[in-house]
C-alpha cells in the first residue's frame, strides 16, 4: 500500500509550534476564578484530601491547630493567641489553596465540557427499517442502525458513511469552520455525532450507543471525570508520602528530644514544623500539574483517551511519520521545466501550460502555477482544443489544438508516442529524466508532435521548517522515521531532503507494524499517526498512536489520542507537550525538596533558643522572634504554592535540547534558586509580619 | 604535621591502586570469567559446591536469593548464639571464661551477623579464644560476604535486561570468600604479625608492675582477627581497647594499612560496579560522590581535632606540637597516632561501617564528633561497608534519578532501566526503615527512666551519645561514641532490633529492586536519556543524600553535637 495521508479538506498543514488557538486564553477569567475558589472549598471533605497523602496531613493539622486556639483562647495572652491564630489560617490557606490550583486546572475543562453538552443536544433519528423509514429519538439509537441524514440535519450519532458523500461542518468539535468530506468507502467514512450535515445526503452506520459516543467521552475527558492517575504520578505521590511519613517520623520523635533537652514544644509549633517539611509544594500542585498537562493537548485540539498516553508521548524515543502530508506537502508539485538542446525554455514552458490547462490533478494544477509565477506566462485563450486525457493504456495525457500534438506524460510513453510521429528522443533526454529519478523525483516528458521539448521535474516538497524540527528531535535524543510507499531511491531523496534519521519506503501496513515490534523490543517507546482501517493494528500496538479525526472508526479506536484538526505534523508538538508535563512535575518536585532547608534554619532556631541561646547562630536569616520565624515559615510555604499556580497552569519553559543541558538548566534554576528562594521569602514575610505588630 | 600529611597521602595513593586493580578483579569474579589464582581456588569452590548439594550452574530467583541469604543469616546467628553460652564447657578457653549473658549473647550474636560489631563487651575478659575464632572470626567473613553478595545481585539487577533471575546467592559468597576476603586476610594477617601484633592462644599472663600493681597481660588469636575486621568493615576488636590497643594495631604502620583495609573493597566495589555495567563513567559518578562525602568528612574532622579543646586551653593544658606531645585535642587518643590520625581513622571507619575506633569518639570537639555520627547518619555511603556501601548509595542514586530525571522529561530511568511505582515504593521502604529504629529508640530512650541511668553526661552531650549508639546500631556500623554504658536489657535488645532492621530489613527491598529492575528491558542511551555517569550526577547524588539524611537528622544534630558545639564556643 501507498501510506498516504491524503486530506485536502484541510489547507496545508501548519507547521508545528503553529496551532489553532481557538481554545485559548480562557486561563483567568472571572467566572472560572470565581467557580475555582467555590470548588477549593468543597474540595475540603476529607474524602476527597485523603487522596492526596500530603495534603490531607495539612488539613489534619489545620484542625489540630484551629482546635488548640480555641482551647486556648479565653487563657492565652494576646500575642500568644494571635500566634496561634494565624498559624491556623495559614494552615487552612495552605490547604485551600493547593485546591484552588486544581480547581483552576479543572476549570477550564469543565468551561468547555459545558459547551460541548450543549451541543449534544436530543435530535430525531431518521433510521431505516426495512424499507421504511422510522423517527427515533437519537438517545435510543440501536448499534448498527442505519440513518438517513440530510442536508441541514445534524448527524444522531458516531458512526460510518455506508451510502453517499456529504460535506460535514464539524466545527462544535474541532473548533474548524471550514467543512470537510465525508464519503463512504476509503478512510473518510468516520462521522461524529452533533456535526451537521450541510450538502447531500448519507446513511450512516451508528457504531457506539448512545452515551459512549465520542462527544461523550469527549466531554469526559476534558472535564476530568474519568482522570487516572498516571504511572509516574502514581510513583511520585509513593515518594511524596514516604517523604511525608519520614518527616513525620523526625518531628513526632522531635518532642521527646525537646523534654530531654528541657524544652518542650506546643502541637501548634510541631504542626507548623511537620506542614514546612513536607513537600507540600509538590503535593498541592501535583494534580493540577497533570490536568493542565491534558488541557496543553486539548488546547491544540488532541484528545488523549488516558493520561498514561500523555506521558508515554514524552517517553517517545522513535516517531514514525507518514511521509504524506507530515514531512511533505499532500502531493507531487512542478518545481523547474528543463528544455531539450535547441529548445527554448519558453517554448516548453508553454507547451506544457497548454498542455496542463485542462488537467485537474493537483500535479497539473501545480504545472500552470509554476508556468505561470516562474516563466510569468499568462492563461492562453485555446478555442477548440481537443483534450486527450491520461489513460492507464497511454500513461500521457495532453491536447489537441491548431495542429500541434502536446503530450506529458512517462518518459518511456512519451519516447515510443515520439518515435511513432517519426521523431527520436534526443540522446539528452535520458541522462535528465535519469538525474530526476534517481533525486527522488518524477520525469515527466513533454512532446510537441516527433519533438521531444523537455522534462517537468516533479517532487515531494518538503515542508519549510520541517528539518530543523527533526534536528531538535535528535538532541532531545528522538529517533525519526520515515515512512512511504514510494521506492527507496525516492524515499532516500527525501529522507535525505528532510532530515529524518530512518526510512521505511515500499511500506506496507504489515512492515509498519513489524518496525514497531521492533524498536519496542529494542526498549524504545514508538509514536506514530494514522487514519487509515489498515492502520489500525499499527496505532493500537504503538506506545502512543494518534489517529486523525478525518480517518475511520477503527483506527480511532485503535489509537490513543484523536488529533481533531487531523494535522499529522502535530505528533512532534504531543511529544514535547508530553516531555514539558514531565519536566514540570520534576521541577517543582526538586524545588518543593530545597525549599525545606531554609525553613529548617527558621524554625529549629526558634523552637529551642529559650533553652540554648547559643543556637541564636543558626538563625542566619535574623528573624525576629520566635513567633515570626515560625510564622513567616508557614506563609511562605503557603504563598510559594499560589505563586507557583501559574506555572504549574503553563508547565515550564521547554526548549528543546539534549537531556544533559536541560538537566544542567531545570537544576539550577529549580534545585540551586528552591534553595537559596525561601531564605530570601522568609525573611521579607519576617520584615512584613513583624511591621505589621507581630512580636 | 607534614608526617601526617604524608600518611594520608599515602592512604589516598594505596586507594588509588586498589580501587581500579580491586574492582576489576572482582569484576571477573562475580562474572565467573576467568581470574588469576582459577588453578587454585576452582577446584576448592567445586568441592564446596559438592559437599553443600550446590548447584553452581543454576540461577536464583531475587525471592529465593533473598530466602538462601535469610536462611543461611538464620543458622549462622543461632550457631553464634548457642557458642557463646556454652563456650564454658568448649576447649580453647585458657581463661577458664563462663557463659556469656543472654541478653549481651543475642546482642553480640546479631551484632556479628549483620556486621555492625556493636560491642558491649571487652573481648578478652568476655569470648573464649574458641568464640572469637570459630564464631566471631566466621561470621565477619561471612557478614561482608553477605554485603558483596546483595550488592552484586542489584548490579546484575540493574545491568540484566528481561532476566529473572540475579545469580546464585551460594556461588557468590563461596567465590566472595575464596577469592576476596580469605586471600586477602591472609595477606593483612601476616602484615600484623610482622608489624608485632598478638596471635596466640596463651592465657593471660598476670605480671606485677614497676609499681608493684599486678596486671593481666591478655594473648589471643589478635592479629588474624584484625585483618578480616578492617577488611570486612566489621570493627570488632578481639581486645576492649579495639584499635587504640597495641596488641591490635601496634604501629603507624599497621594503623596506615588497617585504614587502607577498611576503605579498599567498598571504593573497589564502584568500579567493580563500572565494568559490570559496560560503563566506567557510571562507576566514577558512584565512586566520586562516595569520595567527594569522604574527603569533605576528613577535611573537617582532622582540622578540628588538631586545632586542640578550646576548654583544655582554658585550663591552660598545652596543645601545642612538642617533640613528646603530636598536640591538639588529645583526649582519648594514642600518642602514636596523634589527632590527624586518629581523626582519618575515624571519619573512615564511621563513613565505611566499620566502627573500629582508635580514639574516644567521644572525647572528640563537638562539631568533629557530630561529622562522625553524620557519616552514619548517611546510611554509611561514603564508602560505607562492605557491599552495603555501594547498595545504599545505588539505592541513592535511584532516589537523585527519580526526582531529578523527570526535569528532562522522561520517566526517570537507571542504567536504562524505568524506576517506577514498584521500585519507589521499595526505595521509600529503605529511606524510612533506619531512620524509624534508630530516631524512635532514641527518643524514647532519652525520656525513659532506665535508659537515662546509662547517660554518662548530661545536656547536649548525653543526647549525642544515645542517638550516636541507635544510629550506629541501625545502620551496622558499630562504632561507640562511650559514656553510654549500653549493656542493660534496654540497650541490648532494642540495639539488636536497630541491627538486624538496618541489615536484613534493607537487604530484603533491595533485593526487590533488584529483581524489579533485572525483569525490565533497558531502553537504549540516547541524548535524551538523563546523564548518569557525569560529575553533575556525582553532585546530584551528594545534594540529595545530604539533604534527605539532614532534613531527617536535622532536629537531634541541632540539640546534640550543633548546639554543645555553639554554646561551648569550641
Amino acid at each position: 500500500m501507498t501510506a498516504t495521508l491524503s486530506m485536502p479538506e484541510i489547507p496545508d498543514a501548519p507547521v508545528p509550534g503553529v496551532h489553532g488557538s481557538r481554545r485559548r486564553g480562557a486561563s483567568f477569567d472571572g467566572a472560572l476564578v470565581r467557580r475555582a475558589l467555590l470548588d477549593s472549598v468543597s474540595k475540603l471533605r476529607p474524602r476527597h484530601m485523603a487522596r492526596n497523602p500530603v495534603m490531607f496531613v495539612v488539613e489534619v493539622g489545620s484542625v489540630l491547630t484551629t482546635f488548640y486556639f480555641f482551647r486556648a483562647l479565653p487563657s492565652g495572652t494576646f500575642q500568644d493567641n494571635l500566634f496561634t491564630g494565624l498559624v491556623s489560617v495559614w494552615l487552612w490557606f495552605t490547604v485551600l489553596f493547593a485546591n484552588f490550583a486544581e480547581a483552576v486546572a479543572e476549570g477550564r475543562g469543565k468551561a468547555q465540557a459545558d459547551t460541548l453538552r450543549r451541543t449534544r443536544a436530543e435530535t430525531v433519528a431518521y433510521v431505516q427499517r426495512g424499507d421504511a423509514v422510522v423517527e427515533v429519538p437519537s438517545s435510543q439509537l440501536q448499534l448498527d442502525d442505519r440513518c438517513v441524514v440530510v442536508a441541514g440535519q445534524l448527524i444522531p450519532g458516531d458512526g460510518e458513511i455506508v451510502e453517499g458523500i456529504a460535506t460535514v461542518d464539524e466545527s462544535a468539535i474541532t473548533g474548524e469552520s471550514a467543512p470537510v468530506i465525508r464519503e463512504s468507502g476509503g478512510d473518510r467514512t468516520s462521522v461524529t455525532g452533533g456535526t451537521r450535515v450541510l450538502s447531500d445526503r448519507i446513511v450512516v452506520r451508528i457504531t457506539s450507543r448512545p452515551g459512549e459516543t465520542f462527544l461523550d467521552r469527549m466531554i469526559g475527558l476534558v472535564e476530568g471525570a474519568s482522570r487516572q492517575k498516571t504511572p509516574n504520578e502514581i510513583a511520585l505521590d509513593i515518594l511524596l508520602a514516604g517523604l511525608t511519613l519520614i518527616f513525620l517520623l523526625s518531628v513526632v520523635t522531635l518532642q521527646p528530644f525537646a523534654i530531654y533537652s528541657g524544652a518542650q514544644q506546643s502541637i501548634v509549633v510541631l504542626v507548623a514544623l511537620l506542614v514546612c517539611l513536607i513537600p507540600t509544594t509538590i503535593g498541592a500542585l501535583l494534580s493540577a500539574i497533570g490536568i493542565a498537562g491534558m488541557d496543553r493537548l486539548v488546547q491544540r485540539n488532541v484528545l488523549a483517551m488516558s493520561g498514561r498516553a500523555v506521558e508515554a508521548a514524552g517517553d517517545c524515543s522513535t516517531l514514525l511519520l507518514d511521509k504524506t502530508g507530515t514531512i511533505t506537502f499532500g502531493n507531487r508539485r512542478a518545481t523547474v521545466f528543463v528544455p531539450m538542446p535547441g529548445v527554448e525554455t519558453s517554448d516548453l514552458a508553454s507547451a506544457v501550460l497548454l498542455s496542463s490547462l485542462a488537467d485537474d490533478t493537483p500535479e497539473g494544477r501545480s504545472i500552470v502555477d509554476l508556468a505561470e509565477h516562474e516563466y510569468g506566462l499568462g492563461a492562453p485563450d485555446v478555442p477548440g482544443a481537443e483534450l486527450v486525457p491520461f489513460t492507464a493504456q497511454t500513461r500521457m495525457s495532453g491536447l489537441d489544438v491548431a495542429g500541434r500534438s502536446i503530450r506529458k506524460g512517462a518518459a518511456d510513453s512519451v519516447r515510443r508516442w515520439v518515435e511513432a510521429q517519426g521523431g527520436t528522443a534526443p540522446a539528452e533526454l535520458s541522462r535528465v529524466v535519469e538525474a530526476i529519478a534517481s533525486g527522488g523525483g518524477t520525469p515527466l516528458v513533454v512532446a510537441d508532435g516527433p519533438r521531444v521539448l523537455g522534462v517537468v521535474h516533479l517532487k515531494d516538497v518538503v515542508k519549510p521548517g520541517i528539518a530543523e524540527k527533526f534536528d531538535q528531535m535528535r538532541t532531545m535524543g528522538i529517533r525519526t522515521v520515515m515512512i512511504t510507499g514510494d521506492n527507496p531511491v525516492t524515499a532516500a531523496a527525501i529522507a535525505a531532503e528532510a532530515g529524518v534519521d530512518d526510512f521505511l519506503a515500499e511500506a506496507t501496513p504489515e512492515d509498519k507494524l513489524e518496525l514497531i515490534r521492533k524498536e519496542q523490543a529494542g526498549g524504545r517507546l514508538v509514536a506514530m499517526t494514522g487514519d487509515g482501517t489498515n492502520d489500525a493494528p499499527a496505532l493500537a500496538q504503538a506506545d502512543v498512536g494518534v489517529a486523525m479525526n478525518s480517518g475511520t472508526q477503527a483506527a480511532k479506536e485503535a489509537g490513543n489520542m484523536v488529533d481533531l484538526d487531523s494535522n499529522p505534523t502535530k505528533l512532534i508538538d504531543i511529544v514535547e507537550i508530553g516531555k514539558q508535563l514531565l519536566i514540570t512535575r520534576g521541577s517543582l518536585t526538586t524545588f518543593s525538596i530545597s525549599n525545606d532547608v531554609a525553613k529548617y534554619f527558621a524554625i529549629i532556631p526558634a523552637m529551642f533558643v529559650g533553652v540554648f541561646p547559643a543556637l541564636q547562630r543558626l538563625n542566619i536569616m535574623h528573624l525576629h522572634s520566635p513567633h515570626t520565624a515560625i510564622l513567616s515559615a508557614v506563609i511562605f510555604n503557603a504563598l510559594i504554592i499560589v505563586a507557583l499556580i501559574p506555572l504549574a497552569l503553563r508547565g515550564v519553559r521547554f526548549r528543546a535540547a539534549g537531556a544533559a543541558e536541560v538537566l544542567r538548566r531545570n537544576l539550577l534554576i529549580y534545585g540551586a534558586g528552591g534553595f537559596v528562594i525561601p531564605f530570601l521569602g522568609i525573611k521579607a514575610i519576617d520584615l512584613v509580619i513583624t511591621a505589621l505588630g507581630v512580636r | 604535621m607534614a608526617q601526617n600529611v604524608i600518611d594520608i597521602v599515602v592512604l589516598v595513593g594505596l586507594l588509588a591502586v586498589s580501587t581500579p586493580l580491586l574492582g576489576t578483579y572482582m569484576a571477573r569474579v562475580f562474572t565467573n570469567k576467568r581470574a588469576p589464582g582459577d588453578r587454585v581456588f576452582l577446584p576448592v569452590e567445586r568441592l564446596a559446591y559438592r559437599v553443600c548439594g550446590v548447584d553452581p550452574e543454576s540461577e536464583q530467583r531475587w525471592t529465593v536469593y533473598a530466602l538462601s541469604l535469610l536462611a543461611f543469616s538464620l543458622v549462622a546467628v543461632v550457631v553464634l548464639y548457642a557458642l557463646q553460652r556454652l563456650q564454658g564447657h568448649l576447649p580453647v578457653n585458657p581463661d577458664h571464661l563462663a557463659a556469656v549473658p543472654p541478653a549481651l549473647s543475642f546482642n553480640t550474636a546479631v551484632s556479628f551477623l549483620t556486621n555492625t560489631n556493636w560491642q558491649n563487651y571487652a573481648g578478652e575478659d568476655t569470648m573464649t579464644q574458641l568464640t572469637q575464632m570459630a564464631g566471631l572470626v566466621t561470621e565477619m567473613f561471612a557478614s561482608a560476604a553477605v554485603g558483596i553478595a546483595v550488592a552484586v545481585a542489584l548490579i546484575r539487577g540493574l545491568t540484566r535486561a528481561r532476566a529473572t533471575t540475579l545469580g546464585n546467592f551460594w556461588v557468590d559468597l563461596t567465590r566472595i570468600l575464596t577469592r576476596v576476603l580469605v586471600p586477602l586476610s591472609v595477606v593483612l594477617a601476616v602484615i600484623f604479625i610482622a608489624q608485632g601484633a598478638v596471635e596466640n592462644l596463651h592465657a593471660t599472663t598476670m605480671v606485677t608492675t614497676l609499681t608493684g600493681l599486678h596486671q593481666g597481660i591478655p594473648g589471643g588469636p589478635a592479629a588474624s582477627q584484625e585483618a578480616i575486621k578492617q577488611l570486612g568493615t566489621n570493627g570488632g576488636g578481639y581486645y576492649g581497647a579495639n584499635a587504640a590497643h597495641p596488641f591490635e594495631n601496634p604501629t603507624g604502620l599497621t594503623n596506615l594499612v588497617s585504614n587502607w583495609a577498611l576503605l579498599a573493597i567498598p571504593f573497589a566495589l564502584t568500579w567493580t560496579f563500572g565494568v559490570m555495567a559496560g560503563n566506567r563513567r557510571q562507576g566514577y559518578a558512584v565512586l566520586g560522590a562516595m569520595a567527594a562525602l569522604f574527603v569533605t568528612a576528613l577535611v573537617i574532622v582532622a582540622p578540628l581535632e588538631a586545632a586542640g579543646n578550646a576548654h583544655f586551653a582554658q585550663a591552660h593544658v598545652t596543645q601545642a606540637t612538642t617533640a613528646a606531645s603530636p598536640g591538639g585535642n588529645m583526649e582519648g587518643k594514642e600518642v602514636r597516632f596523634g589527632p590527624v590520625l586518629s581523626a582519618a581513622f575515624g571519619s573512615s571507619s564511621t563513613s565505611t561501617s566499620t566502627g573500629s575506633v582508635d580514639s574516644a569518639h567521644d572525647s572528640y570537639t563537638p562539631l568533629a564528633g557530630g561529622v562522625l555520627l553524620f557519616n552514619m547518619m548517611l546510611g554509611e555511603v561514603s564508602p560505607g561497608g562492605d557491599g552495603s556501601g555501594l547498595y545504599g548509595m545505588l539505592v541513592f542514586a535511584l532516589l537523585a534519578v527519580f526526582v531529578a530525571g523527570l526535569m528532562v522529561g522522561r520517566t526517570p530511568e537507571y542504567l536504562g532501566k524505568k524506576v517506577q511505582a514498584a521500585e519507589m515504593k521499595l526505595v521509600v521502604l529503605y529511606l524510612l526503615l533506619v531512620p524509624l529504629v534508630a530516631l524512635t529508640f532514641s527518643a524514647i530512650s532519652v525520656v525513659m527512666h532506665t535508659s537515662l541511668a546509662s547517660l554518662g553526661n548530661p545536656g547536649p552531650h548525653g543526647l549525642t551519645e544515645v542517638a550516636y549508639a541507635f544510629v550506629s546500631a541501625s545502620n551496622n556500623n558499630g562504632s561507640a561514641f562511650a559514656g553510654l554504658s549500653a549493656n542493660t536489657d534496654w540497650y541490648n535488645t532494642t540495639l539488636g532490633i536497630c541491627m538486624l532492621v538496618g541489615r536484613f530489613a534493607l537487604m530484603v527491598p533491595v533485593l526487590a529492586i533488584a529483581g524489579s529492575l533485572g525483569r525490565k528491558q533497558r531502553v537504549p542511551v540516547s541524548p535524551g536519556t538523563f546523564p548518569t555517569g557525569t560529575p553533575l550526577f556525582s553532585v546530584l547524588l551528594i545534594g540529595i543524600a545530604v539533604i534527605v539524611v539532614g532534613l531527617t537528622y536535622f532536629p537531634v544534630l541541632a540539640l546534640g553535637p550543633i548546639v554543645e558545639h555553639l554554646a561551648g564556643k569550641f
